[in-house]
């Protein structure tokens, strides 16, 4: 399975590869880590006439931490991983991703920011985003934009991104220390989608009530989706038992997943409740609430 | 395309279609064929080789083009002067391979991760390895033969002895 003939261009600043994906409009794509492109090229899934290889922008290889975290366009999910803050349990939900996303060796290549306009509907770092409430840098001709996690997955491998346009980073706010968060994946091997996965991130308030709370679902529908009625729930109440299983309950009743050799609808639909409540579980822990 | 890669410190210059994939590079263009292609879509590890000194890549998922002005180790740079590179001995000792198929994999992806772990315990070789298939189940004597290789790696003395 060779790929369909393309043309090859190297990027050398940002501009230039933003100047070559307006040349070439909806026959370009952007090549960073390629973990994905790749392979569904061989499958002749995707066929771009152009290919533009983003990997020597350095401007786009650090991940910064300030105001916010901004991981660059060519930032390694092994990167992530190796980061020096990454213990700290405020990044508990980006760090258990960090170490569940395909497998070690293709993680020294693939990118972040890449999964994210992939936006492959069993992705981890889409989910992961949702949760954290990530906003995804782009910019084009017109000049920047920051569009917002929600807005910026559209469909199955369809995002936000125009043509002509070019993702630069992703933004996760920085949470407080009375937050943690938890991914959890079940997968049928090191490196397959994942059959359903869970991303949850839980801020408290000093009276112990939860002040924010981000519920997310891989493998439940077209794209990442939000279970918007799991954090209305948690917000504003003190955590207990009671609590862990409604938001799991409107996690398995939102998730619409599709039935393969992975899972039938039922088994993904009552796993994505089961995740939903461990990954509170563990979350809470890690703040030192026993719910 | 015209490209020139390093590969095991030679430096090999070649007139590549873009398309065509690391893998494929090495084995046809510069005849390494101790690179394996095994599931040619980046779920085997067969094809691992590393890329400018401590990054493991399966290279049935990069373009050649994408190595140009890169260096890259294949199994075939491991052994220096005649003499087994110590993880090599270790799969030699502790019978790491059965058919040899993913063996060359193994190896560059054992090799990247003690670079960057010189010291890693049983967990994290086992993890390191998790993007590896070895079909003759032989898991067991692939981890002794990386904590050998990292044992003797780490008293090279008395490595030579």
């Amino acid at each position: 399975m060779i790929p369909a003939a393309f043309d090859y261009v190297r990027a050398h600043t940002t501009d230039e590869a933003i100047a070559h994906l307006q040349r070439h409009g909806a026959e370009a794509r952007v090549l960073a880590g390629g973990q994905s492109l790749i392979p569904a090229m061989r499958f002749r899934l995707a066929r771009p006439a152009v290919l533009v290889d983003i990997n020597s922008l350095s401007e786009l290889s650090h991940m910064r931490l300030n105001q916010v975290l901004t991981v660059g366009a060519i930032v390694r999910d092994s990167d992530i991983e190796r980061a020096p803050w990454i213990g700290e349990s405020r990044w508990s939900l980006i760090h258990d991703a960090s170490r569940v996303v395909a497998d070690p060796v293709v993680r020294q290549t693939g990118t972040v920011v890449g999964s994210l306009c992939h936006n492959d509907p069993a992705g981890d770092w889409t989910t992961v985003a949702l949760a954290s409430r990530a906003t995804v840098v782009v910019r084009g001709k017109a000049g920047t934009r920051r569009i917002p996690i929600d807005e910026f997955l559209v469909d199955s491998f369809a995002t936000a991104v125009g043509e002509g346009e070019m993702a630069l980073s992703a933004e996760f706010p920085v949470p407080d220390d009375r937050t943690a968060g938890s991914y959890q994946k079940v997968e049928r091997k090191v490196g397959d989608f994942a059959t359903a996965a869970a991303a949850v991130q839980v801020s408290l308030n000093a009276d112990g009530t939860i002040r924010a709370a981000g519920v997310a679902l891989s493998a439940a529908g077209p794209c990442a989706v939000r279970v918007k009625e799991a954090e209305r729930l948690l917000v504003g109440q003190k955590p207990s038992q009671e609590l862990i299983r409604a938001a799991s309950n409107a996690a398995s009743q939102l998730s619409a997943p599709q039935e393969d050799l992975r899972g039938t609808v039922d088994y993904k639909k009552h796993l994505a409740g089961v995740l939903v409540g461990r990954g509170l579980r563990q979350a809470l822990t890690r703040l030192g609430v026993q719910a | 395309m015209k490209v020139e890669v390093k590969v095991n410190g030679v430096a090999y210059t070649r007139d590549v279609e873009p398309r065509t994939l690391l893998a494929y590079f090495l084995r046809e263009d510069c005849g390494l064929t101790g690179t394996h292609v095994g599931c040619d879509t980046s779920s085997c590890g067969c094809c691992v080789v590393v890329m400018d000194g401590s990054r493991a890549i399966k290279s049935c998922s990069m373009f050649a083009v994408q190595a140009d002005g890169h260096e890259i180790l294949t199994v075939e740079g491991l052994a220096e002067g005649g003499k087994l590179h110590a993880l090599q001995q270790g799969f030699w000792d502790q019978h790491g391979l059965q058919c040899g198929y993913c063996t060359p994999g193994m190896l560059l992806t054992s090799y990247a991760l003690l670079k960057q772990h010189p010291n890693p315990s049983e967990a994290e070789i086992r993890e390191g390895l998790s993007g590896n298939l070895c079909r003759c189940t032989g898991y067991q004597n692939i981890v002794k033969a990386v904590q050998q290789a990292a044992g003797s790696l780490a008293q090279p003395a008395a490595a030579n002895t």
